[in-house]
């Protein structure tokens, strides 16, 4: 008993999901009201961005911006780009040997940074979940103006004695 | 030219799709006229790319801004996605020539709102089709869901209670396929087909694994209605409007059916499917009852769509069982019923689309003496009818003959009775519907209005007059469409041959 609790709790994020999706899934088809049903299917879609959000977090690591990108010091970047266009043919043959020697010292580690991958699919998800959203109230309303409520027994009933 | 074509066939419908929407403000014609040149564009581009990839053998892969390989979204045309390609654009494009009078009669103002929503429709089916990106399969998932919503709840007064129903299994099914992709996603660490292939073997065992393509498959299950999760699909398709009907109907099944095949065949090799997991039997059986639950519920409909949207159901069991066989004869034959399907649904629905247009009514009492009045659009029905019911040389014939042979090849003869029970009660339901067209006088109560009174009696006979044959321009894509499920079964031998046969693993016997 004791390790399925810690084992639940080592994996709390996938915990979650699940319980987030069984809810929605458990509002979509017990509710009678559609636009809780509505509700419930949003929360079901969120469960799932959850879900890709967490497999993409690493503990410790930062967001995969590049902190070096081939100059040693940081300082005077504008005063650098101002001239870039004079100082760049100049430069060329030497900013190629600062590039080599700043790779081995500043060699990416890939554990530093997180995965951004399933952060950005979600971004596309995230537009897919509004968008269904708004297909969905769309039909509600119109199923408003056609039945006068949205109480599901009530239209039964009333396609039943129509 | 040719290199891009993986893109154009995509690009056109979909930019169209923008146009058409804006350009029915300035011109009532030209959301249609702009929606059938770029259907007829797309049609050309997968025409030719069937070509090329018959003729060189190898499969044309376009990379997406010249991204490469796992990082980008490539885009790869097989022989399996070429054919499939070729049946999408070509169902599209004879469906809204013939529709055309529907559309106009049914969407004054809304026209360009429809078209654009059409032709996104079918960008969204070509997209699915051609991708090789299991993530980008989801986001066109979703866009043909979305404007197969929208398409279908622009129906009667009764399709926004059904679409909702539709969007909710919907996105239930499409959710539960992008949580498996993740799994997929958090077991190999890539998102593409080709790469997955790869790495699959080596994980056979893992448990990630075994979630993923469970869960992948029961949504594609959702979305494509067999059998405990069916519900959704006869109220939706039977309440939409004909012209979106005659899209939907044919086409969204049979492509999930195809996504199905590329899961389980490209991403999850058929070692995996069918050798390694031990469910192959399983899914056979849920397919065995689909097909008979759709055959026995289509006899008990009285609303002649609505016993069309069964079938569908019952068809969708065909695909699923043949392919779960798991060998060659069965895949093919899957594979060959999605072609088939696609034509005789078409068929069907454009029939039903032209009887509706005529009669104004949807139940079979109205088809009452038909035969006599509109022989040209009878004699098409009754060859689509014949083609479902599987009779040679009708294309249905060819693709039950091979189910049935990879039927018997796999020793599974339940599935080989469902199909010949769900032939023979398809035979009866067509029949039946004969009967009434043929051998019932049209217009019955004919007399019956004439007692009762000059204005009654006149507004039934001139009702009685009017009909005749269906109008040219709904005629000839019908009439095309029934040509086509002759010419599929005349050269069923050689679209094996040449095409599906390289569509199908040397692994698989």
């Amino acid at each position: 008993m004791e390790s399925i609790f810690s084992l639940v709790l080592a994996k709390a994020n996938y915990a979650a999901y699940i319980i987030l999706m069984m809810i929605g899934l458990y509002a979509m088809i017990a509710k009678n009201n559609l636009i809780k049903k509505i509700v419930g299917m949003s929360i079901f879609q969120t469960a799932v961005i959850l879900f890709y959000v967490s497999i993409g977090c690493k503990k410790g690591a930062t967001i995969p911006i590049l902190r070096h990108h081939g100059h040693p010091e940081p300082v005077g970047h504008a005063a650098e780009n101002a001239g870039a266009h004079a100082m760049d043919a100049a430069h060329g043959a030497e900013k190629v040997v600062a590039h080599a020697v700043d790779a081995a010292h500043n060699a990416v580690h890939v554990a530093d940074y997180i995965n951004p991958l399933p952060h950005v699919l979600m971004l596309t998800a995230i537009v897919v979940g509004v968008a269904t959203l708004g297909v969905a109230l769309a039909l509600a309303i119109r199923v408003y103006n056609t039945y006068g409520t949205l109480e599901e027994d009530e239209i039964n009933q009333q396609l039943r004695s129509g | 030219m040719t290199r891009h074509l993986p893109a154009l066939i995509i690009v056109i419908p979909l930019l169209s799709a923008l146009v058409t929407s804006g350009s029915g403000w300035f011109n009532q014609k030209a959301p249609f006229r702009i929606a059938v040149s770029a259907l007829l564009l797309s049609l050309l581009c997968a025409v030719l790319m069937l070509i090329q990839v018959v003729t060189t053998g190898i499969a044309m892969e376009y990379r997406m801004a010249g991204w490469a390989g796992p990082m980008g979204i490539v885009y790869v045309i097989d022989h399996l996605s070429a054919i499939v390609l070729v049946v999408i654009t070509s169902v599209s494009c004879l469906n809204l020539v013939a529709q055309r009078k529907n559309i106009h009669a049914e969407f004054k103002d809304k026209q360009g709102a429809f078209n654009a929503l059409y032709v996104l429709f079918t960008a969204g089916l070509i997209g699915m089709t051609a991708t090789g990106d299991a993530f980008n399969l989801y986001v066109l998932l979703e866009i043909v869901s979305l404007s197969g919503y929208a398409l279908i709840g622009l129906g009667n007064t009764r399709a926004p209670l059904a679409t909702l129903n539709y969007l909710f299994l919907g996105t239930i099914g499409a959710t539960f396929y992008l949580l498996g992709v993740g799994y997929l996603y958090i077991a190999t660490g890539t998102l593409n087909m080709a790469e997955l292939t790869t790495m699959i073997p080596k994980l056979m065992d893992s448990g990630v694994i075994l979630f993923a393509f469970i869960i992948c498959v029961t949504g594609l299950f959702v979305k494509m209605a067999l059998f405990p999760v069916h519900g959704w699909l006869p109220d939706a398709y039977s309440q939409a409007t004909p012209a979106a009907a005659g899209l939907i109907a044919p086409l969204t099944t049979k492509v999930t059916v195809y996504i199905l095949i590329r899961i389980c065949m490209t991403v999850f090799t058929p070692e995996y499917t069918f050798d390694h997991l031990d469910i192959s039997g399983f899914i056979v059986l849920v397919a065995v009852v689909t097909i008979v639950f759709g055959s026995l519920s289509a006899l008990a409909q009285k609303n002649v769509k609505k016993m069309l949207t069964y079938i569908i159901i019952a068809e969708v069991g065909y695909m699923v069982g043949g392919f779960f066989l798991g060998n060659r004869l069965g895949i093919s034959g899957a594979i060959l019923h999605i072609i088939n399907d696609a034509a005789m649904t078409l068929a069907l629905f454009l029939a039903a689309g032209i009887f509706i247009w005529k009669t104004g009514g949807e139940s079979r009492s109205d088809l009452k003496g038909l035969f006599a009045k509109m022989p040209f659009t009878m004699a098409g029905f009754v060859l689509a009818a014949l083609s479902v019911v599987g009779v040679p040389p009708t294309c249905g014939f060819f693709s039950k003959w091979y189910l049935i042979s990879g039927g018997v090849q796999a020793g599974n003869y339940l599935f080989v009775a469902a199909l010949i029970f769900s032939s023979l009660v398809n035979a009866v339901l067509f029949f039946r519907l004969f009967e009434i067209a043929y051998f019932e006088p049209f217009g019955e109560d004919e007399d019956h209005a004439h007692g009762h009174g000059n204005s009654h009696g006149s507004h039934h006979h001139v009702g009685a007059l009017a009909i005749k044959e269906a109008p040219l321009d709904m005629l000839v894509p019908f009439l095309a469409a029934c040509m086509a499920l002759i010419v599929l079964g005349l050269y069923s031998g050689t679209i094996i041959t040449n095409i599906i046969q390289f569509a199908i693993p040397t692994g698989v016997i």
